[in-house]
């Protein structure tokens, strides 16, 4: 075999091969190498271009509604300028708040056996694998199965019953969130406890939910997040209702059982009906909805991750 | 504490000490809440079973009624009451495997462009060549670049599928027709180009699912990446390899598993995905190849005719409701062992 001539400034000397210790551009190997490397950079970018592109057009398209009107008033029927979708972020924030009643107890203490009192029993294999699944189950489903069990029975749309298919998909994600925030709780703060005679149920109580309590607020906002802006768990247990919740005032305080057993309006099911409107101004509310909408869903979200990000560093 | 001496130690009164044995009714208490835990913990798994068992009981006189051929129909004719779903499994599967397609080239692209420290290596090698190398600044700020697109890409999971669907209709559609008609009119006898986009079709829903799936498959493709042993990529490069050959011949493939349950997880979500495709599909029950021609999927189907269903409709989507439910279990169950042997390889390779 011919001996390579070294080059380079690291090229030693006549007859003695020093590795070369910097790759020169003009190999096809490394200009393979760098060529990757900015392709995928260039993939990365690109692929943020939908996420600036919708925020731009909700900005632009959303924004040209903005007003005081949008919170405060209910939706406009055909052509009729003005208007508002006040009734449905009312509607949201129910919807939300029985599925948050719902799902955050059940997640949390499932999740505290789970991490702490049996965590590797066959139970917990088995609850994080059924958890795993929940997580892949089609939203749509949720919506079916809040159908046949709350509608069904209940007889009618109600909040309720889109509180019930949002639990089913804010559980899981609560719940598998829960039990990495309680694992995260150093050890020696839990065998302090148990030394000073705390029984389990102490330590949970005393020591883990407190320690835990910013990276568990994480995964609800992010379930929230995740929960506020579904479409379709909603369109056949909630349903719409272009009135407020109340016939009394304040409109926008549920004060009777019957005030909530009924068709709820929500955002995400207004934006979805207003879509294929072929009225204007039926489309720029929705837009407008929009735009609220991700404004909320990305504020929570980023909210719920600053909160356990503080709490690593201390 | 001042005053403890060894005769408090042994026999504590609950005034002078910080310790204390648990009195029987924390014990009892402790016993109930234990048990109360345990009980929800199962109550996952119930909810599992009860999801599935109701579908699949609310199905059952579809089933009977319609049997297999439900499976083969392509007509929903709710007035003849005769249904069928063929077309809506087919456009289902061809959607989504085209933004899987689609969104799995980015995501994985993405995943490594983020896992394997490229952005710092670059601006390392620029700061070297231009002998600034003592900037603490200039060499953190990749990791924190890194970080903050990290967040990014996860942020176009956290937009709501109903925003999307909106875009897509206003901008996507658009976007691609001038395009798409020119395809059909110049290349009409390939049959990926043999309908026109008259507005909604296969080829603006499926990019809006790619980018629906591509935060899935990114995140959990990045985790596998990052949990590949650095002695690996250290002996790879110790070799001789360049960075890309490091990483399409080892790290790539060590990860693999991980990789590939990201993709079937992506899978499952693309295929269970409703609103944007409600939206953008076209709700046509239309079996085609062309990428321009509309069609529909289970979840559309669910969502565009629940709402107004009778009484006899409502038992057939039920039917599809199983089969959508059948589809998407399988799929996730797949994808869950898949990762929870990625992540029982790696720990055997890390030993």
């Amino acid at each position: 075999m011919k001996p390579l001539k070294p080059r380079g400034p690291f090229a030693g000397p006549e007859g003695i091969q020093l590795p070369q210790l910097e790759r020169s551009l003009r190999h096809p190997r490394t200009l393979f190498s760098v060529a990757m490397s900015a392709l995928t950079a260039l993939m990365t970018l690109a692929a943020l271009v939908p996420l600036f592109s919708v925020l731009y057009l909700l900005v632009v398209r959303g924004g040209r509604l903005f007003s005081l009107a949008l919170f405060t008033e209910l939706p406009p029927a055909a052509m009729v300028p003005g208007g508002g979708f006040g009734n449905a972020m009312v509607g949201t924030v129910l919807v939300v708040s029985i599925a948050v009643a719902l799902s955050v107890p059940f997640g949390i203490l499932a999740a505290v056996f789970l991490a702490e009192f049996g965590p590797h029993t066959a139970t917990a294999t088995v609850v994080r694998f059924a958890a795993k699944v929940l997580t892949g189950l089609p939203s749509i489903l949720a919506g079916v199965f809040a159908y046949a069990v709350v509608v069904v029975l209940t007889g009618g749309f109600s909040a309720p019953a889109g509180g019930v298919a949002l639990a089913l998909l804010m559980l899981p994600i609560v719940l598998l969130t829960a039990e990495d925030a309680i694992k995260a709780v150093p050890a020696k703060m839990r065998e302090a406890a148990i030394g000073m005679g705390a029984t389990p149920t102490q330590v949970v109580w005393r020591i883990l939910l407190p320690t835990a309590l910013p990276t568990l607020l994480t995964g609800v906002m992010l379930a929230v997040a995740r929960a506020a802006g579904e479409t379709a768990p909603l369109l056949f247990t909630a349903l719409f209702s272009d009135y407020w919740i109340s016939h009394v005032a304040p409109y926008f305080i549920p004060k009777t059982v019957g005030d909530i057993m009924q068709p709820t309006p929500s955002l995400a099911v207004l934006i979805f009906n207003f879509s294929s409107s072929p009225f204007d101004n039926q489309i720029d509310l929705a837009w407008a909805a929009a735009l609220v909408l991700v404004g909320v869903v990305l504020v929570v979200n980023l909210a719920g991750r600053a909160l356990s990000r503080r709490s690593v560093n201390p | 504490m001042h005053r403890a001496s060894l005769e408090h130690v042994d026999r504590p009164s609950p005034s002078d000490s910080i310790w204390q044995p648990p009195s029987t009714f924390d014990v009892v208490v402790d016993r109930v809440f234990r048990g109360g835990t345990l009980a929800l913990a199962w109550g996952t798994v119930l909810v599992v079973v009860l999801v599935v068992g109701r579908i699949a009981r609310s199905a059952t006189p579809a089933v009977q009624a319609y049997g297999t051929q439900f499976l083969t129909g392509t007509v929903w004719d709710p007035n003849r009451q005769v249904f069928g779903i063929l077309p809506q499994i087919t456009g289902t599967l061809y959607t989504s495997f085209l933004g899987l397609a689609i969104g799995g080239f980015f995501g994985i692209a993405i995943a490594i462009f983020l896992s394997e420290g490229l952005l710092s290596s670059a601006v390392e090698s620029l700061l070297k060549r231009f002998a600034h190398t003592e900037r603490p600044f200039l060499t953190g700020l990749p990791a924190q670049i890194e970080a903050a697109l990290r967040v990014t890409v996860e942020l176009l999971a956290a937009i709501p599928s109903v925003v999307y669907g909106l875009w897509g209709i206003f901008v996507v559609i658009p976007l691609v027709r001038p395009g798409a008609n020119w395809l059909h009119t110049h290349l009409g006898w390939i049959p990926f180009f043999g309908t026109d986009l008259s507005g909604p079709g296969v080829l603006p829903a499926s990019l809006v699912l790619a980018i629906m799936v591509l935060p899935t498959i990114s995140a959990i493709s990045r985790d596998a990446l990052v949990s590949v042993p650095p002695k690996l990529r250290e002996a790879a490069l110790g070799l001789g390899a360049t960075r890309w050959e490091a990483i399409l011949s080892v790290i790539v493939p060590a990860a693999a598993t991980g990789i590939w349950g990201s993709i079937i997880l992506g899978f499952g979500r693309a295929l269970g995905e409703t609103v944007a495709l409600a939206m953008l599909a076209g709700n046509a029950n239309v079996i085609s190849w062309s990428l321009f021609s509309p069609c529909n999927t289970l979840a559309a189907l669910l969502a565009n005719h629940f709402p107004e269903a009778g009484a006899v409709e409502v038992g057939a989507l039920m039917y599809a409701a199983l089969v959508l439910l059948a589809i998407t279990l399988l799929v996730n169950i797949v994808g869950a062992l898949i990762l929870q042997r990625a992540e029982a390889g790696l720990r055997g390779l890390s030993l």
